[in-house]
């Protein structure tokens, strides 16, 4: 196989050269806005990789190793570059320099290990004591959970529980549909899975109503895109092609997400990571193209049925940056949202700037991730609307931590679940007339 | 490495936060937006929020024999923030407070490290604007623009940085704080002494505070484009629609190089067999006005052969702009290294400046794409190059050598707006002559006796 950047960090000469150091990615760099700090942001990160390749900063030191993962990679920076630098190829090749000289941290090693063996992460994420084993501990009551590791860096926080039942294990392999349109395969990502199996559903329910056979294979594995970003290239490959193999297994036209992450990595991550693979590089092309946000799904490849079910609601909607500005999805949550009965959607200030949870990023930097979701709590709060809606289960988590944490009692939504609930709200008056004639 | 000592007492100054000195850090403030220039790291960057602590560190930096950088967002594009004596680099982007607007007066009040698309921001709500608009209203601030004396789109008619500064408070090389102008339209107090900080480029002063002009905005304009088969007639239209008694808000220029290159990027609809375009704005208080502005520009444009497009609805009026503000991005695609020159001519050598560009490209062989502010007679010729490849490099210095000869020539300057700081300095006694040269060393010692401020800069230091 030849060699990526990811593997040879000497390859990224080329695209590191693009960068003219007009600073333009200053004016919208969540980390930058924070810290304020020329390292921040990615002309100095840029400029950081350039030191390292010509020997004058060693990828070791931990003080570059600082600034390497002071990274949301949000991608906004390349929204705003006029010579089109791929900033985030730089940094997760460095973040792989780094990982193969290295290693990476132990306990992230564990980690990442266990997500590649999905029956066994299954488990562990089922079982009480896999928290624990993770670097969890359960706080009384329904508090959440709270890491009891540093990871090195300064951590401490609470993350929301898990489910009692992860959804791919409540869900059935394959939903048949009456009269079917097309046949699609769910891929449902671990947030869905391990923590939002409600949204899921929703999604499900979303799909079902409109006539479209839904595939949920139980095999199918975590995107990757965390052991990606921290630089476990193999690990991000074998998870690559077996979900790749177990999508192609269920004979599906596309595969649908609804996390910024996962659809990211079908769209994109994958066609990277295998670029130079002479047998799964084209099937990642192929997925590639058949991918689709469930918003875009609905909205562009079937004509979806247009709720009439009212859901009164002023909302507001946050844009994921994943699939804001690597998918491009960005009005169909809008029409979907505009087309519910009763839904006022009041624009806040830059709806796509980031919400500050970069993954990990918010573990591992939790100060700035929590003052960069505080400026989205201000125009969120601005908007006067009294829910906020957003596209991944990612931003879900840190918006509903920003909403706690600034007194608000009710958390992130995403869109999905508003149009489940139109058309159970319309199926619910339906029953009702039909009660009513009789 | 610096004394330790020192290094404390900086802390002491601002807070450890606000002091970096670990290698990873120094080497993300030993260079700016300029190509092609040497870079050096400095010893320490250290990043007040007061004027108070600008002054503290002043007078240490004064005892140590330190040099200080000012910095703002480090966009400028001459080299201007880069430390290459070492020392201290001062970065304002933590002083960033808008102190007041005062739409009576029609000014407001900004700390240094205020970034103007933030100062536009904060005075819109009272329907006023800030004119000065250079492409990176959302990074430089307002010290930076000021020490540069920056410029923007909307020169011709509004002016630039100089015509909106009423006042400051500096930090002088000696230490002491001065305050001057303030919010009267009119003020003859002693030397014009904004017009001695405005375009200093750091060497005089450290500006901490900026009293600022706002306007109130136009509430019509009309924007156009405009083709030309022949460059002639470009150049011909612009002092044409002058002498037709209408200074446009906005009177731009590209190539037939750039137009190429935009539309090949950007797909924007120009016209790639022209060989320049114009792209025109007139605005003003009236409908009326405008409407007629807008006609005696059309008759000029017709009279000089060009074809025109006129924008209908916001949304043309964007595409047209965009298309302008792809004109760098799309240029800087084709290459890695992007030498952005400012030679600036009076108004009606546009076209021979033009035509100098055209020759010195086919004469060194290199790819040259000139846009710029075609009524301010400031054209951007961008050199394409790659800053690997040492032969070529060779070229780009030769060329651009030309192109300010080129522009000296035709009685114009070296630099419009982006400041000479370390990449014009060898030019400037071919324009000021050895007499110029004196009288700028001795303004530098009389404010900054030791080269403290920004040294190697604008200046070259003695001995
Ligand atoms: C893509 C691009 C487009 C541009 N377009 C334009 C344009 O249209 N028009 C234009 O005029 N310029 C333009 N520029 C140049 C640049 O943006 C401006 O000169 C800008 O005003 C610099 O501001 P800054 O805050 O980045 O200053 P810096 O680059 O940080 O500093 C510039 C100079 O000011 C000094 N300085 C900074 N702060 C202070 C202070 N507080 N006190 C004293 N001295 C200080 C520095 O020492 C340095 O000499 C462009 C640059 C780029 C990269
Ligand atoms: S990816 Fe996001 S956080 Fe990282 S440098 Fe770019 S804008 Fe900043
Ligand atoms: S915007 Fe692009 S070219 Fe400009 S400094 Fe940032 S990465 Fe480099
Ligand atoms: S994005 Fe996160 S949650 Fe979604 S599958 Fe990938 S790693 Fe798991």
């Amino acid at each position: 196989m030849k060699t990526t950047p990811y593997d040879k960090l000497e390859e990224v000469q080329d695209a590191l050269a693009k960068c003219m150091k007009c600073g333009n990615c200053m004016a919208v760099c969540p980390v930058y806005l924070t810290e304020k700090e020329e390292g921040a942001y990615a002309r100095g990160k840029l400029s950081i990789a350039e030191a390292i390749l010509k020997g004058d900063l060693d990828l070791k030191d931990d003080d570059v190793q600082e600034k390497l993962f002071n990274c949301l990679v949000c991608t906004s920076c390349m929204q705003n570059c006029p010579c089109g630098v791929d900033v985030c190829k730089i940094m997760l090749s460095l973040r792989a320099a780094l990982a193969r000289e290295t290693g990476l941290h132990p306990i992230k090693k564990v980690i990442f290990g266990a997500l590649k063996n999905q029956p066994f992460f299954d488990k562990a994420m089922k079982a009480g004591a896999a928290l624990q084993w993770m670097g969890l501990r359960k706080l009384p009551g329904n508090a959440g959970y709270e890491p009891r590791f540093t990871m090195g860096l300064s951590i401490k926080r609470i993350f929301p529980g898990l489910a009692a039942t992860p959804f791919r294990d409540q869900a059935p392999e394959l939903i048949k549909a009456k009269n079917r349109k097309t046949k699609v395969s769910f891929f449902t990502g671990c947030a869905f899975n391990y923590i939002f199996p409600d949204v899921a559903q929703d999604v499900v329910e979303v799909l079902k109503e409109n006539d479209v056979e839904i595939a949920i294979p139980k095999e199918q594995q975590c995107c990757g895109i965390a052991v990606f970003a921290h630089g476990d290239i193999e690990s991000a490959r074998v998870l690559a092609r077996k979900n790749i193999d177990v999508m192609e297994k269920t004979g599906a036209d596309y595969i649908v997400t609804a996390c910024g992450s996962c659809g990211e990595s079908w769209q994109h991550g994958f066609k990277e990571l295998l670029s130079e693979d002479p047998l799964y590089g084209p099937k990642a092309e192929y997925w590639k193209s058949r991918t689709y946000d469930i918003s875009t799904f609905l909205t562009k490849v079937i004509d979806y049925k247009k709720p009439t079910g009212r859901v009164e609601a002023t909302v507001t909607y946050h844009d994921p940056c994943h699939l804001k500005k690597v998918m491009k999805v960005f009005t169909e949550p809008r029409i979907i949202l505009n087309a519910i009965p009763g839904v006022t959607l009041k624009e806040m200030a830059k709806p796509d700037a980031c919400c500050g949870s970069g993954g990990s990023y918010t573990i591992t930097h939790l100060e700035t991730s929590m003052a960069i979701t505080g400026r989205k709590m201000d125009d969120i709060r601005k908007t006067g609307a009294d829910g906020v809606i957003t596209g991944c289960p990612g931003c879900m988590m840190q918006l509903s931590e920003g909403l706690a944490n600034s007194g608000q009692d009710h958390v992130a939504t995403h869109y999905i679940s508003l149009l489940a609930k139109s058309y159970r709200e319309a199926r619910k008056s339906k029953t009702e007339e039909i009660k009513h004639a009789a | 490495m610096l004394d330790t000592a020192i290094i404390k007492q900086l802390e002491d100054i601002v807070g450890s936060g606000n002091v970096l000195t670990k290698k990873a850090d120094l080497v993300t403030y030993s260079y700016d937006a300029t190509a092609d220039m040497p870079s050096q790291l400095p010893d320490v960057v250290v990043m007040p929020a007061t004027t108070a602590a600008v002054q503290k560190i002043v007078l240490l930096a004064k005892e140590k024999s330190l040099a200080i950088y000012p910095r703002g967002a480090g966009t400028n594009l001459s080299g201007g923030t880069i430390p290459l004596k070492k020392g201290i680099v001062l970065s304002f982007q933590k002083m960033d407070k808008i102190l007041e607007v005062d739409p009576e007066n029609l000014t407001a009040t900004v700390q240094a490290g205020v970034v103007i698309q933030a100062l536009s921001d904060a005075v819109a709500p009272y329907g006023l604007i800030y004119p000065p608009d250079p492409g990176t209203v959302t990074t430089a601030t307002m010290g930076g623009s000021v020490a540069e004396c920056a410029g923007g789109l909307r020169g011709l008619k509004y002016g630039v940085t100089k015509h909106y500064i009423m006042g400051m408070e500096v930090v002088l090389a000696s230490g002491e704080i001065f305050r001057f102008g303030g919010k009267t339209v009119k003020n003859v107090t002693a030397y014009d002494f904004a017009s001695l900080f405005v375009g200093s480029e750091g060497t005089l002063g450290i500006i901490t505070e900026i009293i600022a002009k706002l306007i109130h905005p136009p509430k019509f304009r009309k924007a156009m484009l405009a083709s030309f088969k022949r460059l002639e007639d470009a150049g011909n239209t612009v002092t044409g629609i002058i002498k037709a008694y209408v200074i446009p808000a906005t009177l731009e220029i590209m190539d037939k190089m750039t137009i190429q290159t935009v539309e090949n990027y950007a797909k924007v609809g120009l016209p790639t067999d022209a060989e320049a375009v114009l792209l025109i704005e007139v605005d003003g208080g009236a409908q009326q006005l405008v409407d007629s502005e807008a006609e005696a520009v059309l008759k000029v444009i017709k009279e000089n052969n060009g074809e025109v497009k006129i924008a209908q609805s916001d949304t043309e009026r964007d595409q047209l702009w965009a298309a302008r503000r792809a004109a760098l991005p799309a240029l800087a695609q084709l290459s890695p290294t992007t030498v952005l020159e400012d030679a600036t001519v009076p108004r009606n050598r546009i076209t021979e400046m033009l035509v100098a560009v055209q020759k010195i490209a086919a004469k060194y062989q290199l790819k040259i794409g000139t846009f710029g502010h075609a009524g301010d007679g400031n054209l951007h010729p961008t050199i394409l190059a790659d800053a690997r490849n040492k032969e070529e490099m060779e070229r780009v210095h030769q060329a651009v050598d030309e192109i300010f000869a080129a522009a000296l020539k035709l009685g114009g300057t070296l630099s419009g707006e982006h400041g000479i700081g370390m990449a014009k300095m060898k030019y400037l006694k071919s324009e000021l002559g050895e007499s110029g040269l004196n009288l700028m060393r001795r303004v530098k010692e009389a404010l900054d006796p030791d080269y403290m401020l920004n040294p190697a800069k604008m200046v070259p230091v003695k001995g």
